[in-house]
C-alpha cells in the first residue's frame, strides 16, 4: 500500500510529474501539502507558458507562508487546474489527484531519468532531515 | 541546525513535543506554531475554547511608594487611571516617540505594578524602565519567575472555573484577580490577543504543566484544542492587534500606529512626549491602515504597496482571515490615502494585485 503512485516520478523539491500518458501532469506531493499545511491561494502559470527545469513556475500559499513551485521537467503548460481558484483546499485533500497543477507536453523524456521513482522518493522522504 | 545561539524554552516545551506541535524559532524562543492545523486552532477558538503557551511574554515588576509615578514616566496610557486589579495597553517609547515595546499594565496595588511584556523585547523594556528609575522603584525583570497560558473562546469562562474559586463572571474586561487556580496561586486576568473572551493566567513555571493538562481536560467537554503562534497570529490580526516588529517598532510612533488613543497627553511629562507633541503639531504624514484584497492574491508581511503606480508605503502583517474568508492586512500608507475606500495595489511577485483600505477590526465578537 503506497501513498505515492508508481507512474509519477519525484523531484526532491516534493513535485511529482505523471509518466506513461500522452501527456504529463504536475502537481505537489501529499508530503508537501503536509508540510505545508491549510492551503488558501495558488498561483499557476498561463496555458502555453514553457517551463524549464528547477525553474519556479508558481506558488502556493499556506496560511502561513508562500512556497514556490519548480518544474520538475521542461515542457509547455497545456492546461491548468482552474478550480484550484475556488477550492485551493483541494491540494490538501487530494494532491496526488484532483490537486493536480498542471498539463504539459513534455519538451525532453528524457528528463524524466533524473528524478525519482516513487520508492527512491519513500526512502527520500524516510532519509530527510526535518 | 546552524551553531547558533540555543533557543529558549517555555516550561510547557517537552509537553508540546508530546502533542505533536510543529516547533519553530520565534524570537529566540522555541515555540509551538500549530498542533493540528492554523485553520483549525482559529476557529476553534472563534467557536469554542483554545489554550495558548504565552509563556514566553515577560513580566517586568514595579513596586515602591512611587511606582506610580515610574509607570507614568515611562508608559504612555494614564496608569493613575486604574483601580487595584485593572490593567490597560499602553506603550513605552524613546525620546524620539518610536516604541520601545507595547505593554500591558496591571495595576496590583498602588505600590506595585505588573508589566506584561513582549518575549523578545523583555530584557531591553527591564534596561530602559530601570535606566528611567529615579523614583528609588524596585524594578524585577520577572520573566522567569513566570508561566503564562492563555484560555480564548466562547467557552474560556466555562473552562476556566472548573479549576477555580474565583467568581471569572465578576472580572470584567481588561480587569484581573489573584487567587487559586488548580491548587496554585495564579493571577487570573480577562485579557487575551484573539479578539475573543478569554483569560490570561500567570502562575509559577512549575505549575504550568498541571495547570494545562487539567485546563485540557475542564475544557473537553467543551472541545477545548491546543492553539500555536500560527492561529494567534491571524485571530490577532482579525482584531487588529498590534505585533511588535511589524505594525509598531523604533520607527513609529504611536500617532503614525493608530494608538492615539493610548496616549494621554493630559498627564504629566513621558518619555517620548515631547516627540508626539512636536508631531501632533506637525501632523503625521504616515499611517496605519487596514484593507482587504479586491483582487486574487495574498498580501504578505513586508510587501510594497503602490497607489498610481508609485511607492506608498508597505504591508506590516497580511495574510488570510479565516473567520472572514478574505485575505486581510495592515499597512502603512501616506495619511491623506487611509480614507475608508481608498483604492492601493500590493506588489504580489512584482504584480500589482488591487486592495481596498477597510474599517477595522475587521473582525469583533458578539458581545
Amino acid at each position: 500500500m503506497s501513498t505515492y503512485p508508481e507512474n509519477f516520478r519525484y523531484t526532491k523539491e516534493h513535485e511529482w510529474v505523471s509518466v506513461g500518458g500522452e501527456t504529463s501532469r504536475i502537481g505537489i506531493t501529499d508530503h508537501a501539502q503536509k508540510e505545508l499545511g491549510d492551503i488558501v491561494y495558488v498561483d499557476l502559470p498561463k496555458v502555453g507558458a514553457a517551463l524549464s527545469p528547477g525553474a519556479a513556475f508558481g506558488s502556493v500559499e499556506s496560511v502561513k507562508a508562500v512556497s514556490d513551485i519548480y518544474a520538475p521537467v521542461s515542457g509547455e503548460v497545456l492546461a491548468v487546474n482552474e478550480a484550484l481558484a475556488a477550492t485551493p483546499e483541494t491540494l490538501n485533500s487530494d494532491a496526488h489527484g484532483d490537486g493536480w497543477l498542471v498539463e504539459v507536453r513534455l519538451a525532453n523524456a528524457g528528463e524524466l531519468g533524473g528524478l525519482m521513482t516513487a520508492a527512491q522518493y519513500e526512502a527520500y522522504l524516510g532519509g530527510a532531515a526535518h | 541546525m546552524s551553531e547558533s545561539v540555543a533557543l529558549k524554552a517555555t516550561p510547557l516545551n517537552s509537553l508540546h513535543r508530546r502533542l505533536g506541535a510543529r516547533m519553530v524559532d520565534f524570537g529566540g524562543w522555541d515555540m509551538p506554531v500549530q498542533y493540528s492545523q492554523v485553520m483549525d486552532e482559529h476557529h476553534t477558538v472563534r467557536q469554542r475554547v483554545g489554550l495558548f503557551d504565552v509563556s514566553h511574554m515577560g513580566e517586568i515588576e514595579i513596586r515602591g511608594p512611587q511606582a506610580l509615578a515610574l509607570v507614568e514616566h515611562v508608559s504612555t496610557n494614564r496608569a493613575a487611571s486604574l483601580e487595584a486589579g485593572q490593567a490597560h495597553y499602553s506603550g513605552l517609547l524613546y525620546e524620539h516617540g518610536g516604541f520601545v515595546d507595547d505593554i500591558l499594565v496591571h495595576k496590583v496595588a498602588d505600590d506595585h505594578f505588573f508589566l506584561c511584556v513582549n518575549a523578545s523585547n523583555q530584557d531591553k523594556d527591564y534596561e530602559h524602565i530601570a535606566a528611567a528609575n529615579r523614583f528609588d522603584c524596585t524594578v524585577e525583570n520577572a520573566g522567569p519567575r513566570y508561566a503564562q497560558i492563555a484560555v480564548q473562546g466562547p467557552a474560556a469562562l466555562a473552562t476556566l472555573q472548573k479549576l477555580t474559586a474565583v467568581d471569572l463572571a465578576s472580572i470584567r474586561y481588561y480587569w484581573f484577580r489573584d487567587g487559586e487556580v488548580n491548587g496554585v496561586p495564579a493571577r487570573i486576568a480577562r485579557t487575551g490577543y484573539t479578539g475573543e473572551d478569554g483569560f490570561e493566567v500567570y502562575v509559577a513555571p512549575e505549575a504550568a504543566e498541571p495547570l494545562w493538562l487539567a485546563l485540557t481536560a475542564a475544557g473537553g467537554e467543551f472541545g477545548i484544542k491546543p492553539c500555536g503562534l500560527g492561529a494567534r497570529n491571524t485571530l490577532r490580526l482579525e482584531a487588529k492587534m498590534a505585533l511588535y516588529g511589524h505594525e509598531i517598532d523604533a520607527t513609529l510612533t504611536p500617532l503614525e500606529a493608530d494608538l492615539a488613543w493610548i496616549v494621554k497627553f493630559g498627564k504629566g511629562d513621558f518619555i517620548g512626549r515631547a516627540a508626539l507633541e512636536a508631531q501632533r503639531e506637525k501632523g503625521i504624514r504616515r499611517k496605519l491602515a487596514a484593507f482587504e484584497m479586491v483582487g486574487r492574491g495574498i498580501g504578505r508581511d513586508g510587501y510594497e504597496i503602490q497607489i498610481d503606480g508609485r511607492n506608498a508605503g508597505w504591508v506590516t502583517s497580511g495574510g488570510p482571515a479565516p473567520s472572514l474568508g478574505k485575505n486581510i492586512g495592515l499597512c502603512c500608507l501616506p495619511v491623506d490615502k487611509t480614507g475608508i475606500g481608498q483604492t492601493i495595489h500590493v506588489m504580489v511577485r512584482n504584480q500589482p494585485v488591487e486592495a481596498r483600505v477597510v474599517a477595522a477590526p475587521f473582525y469583533k465578537r458578539a458581545k
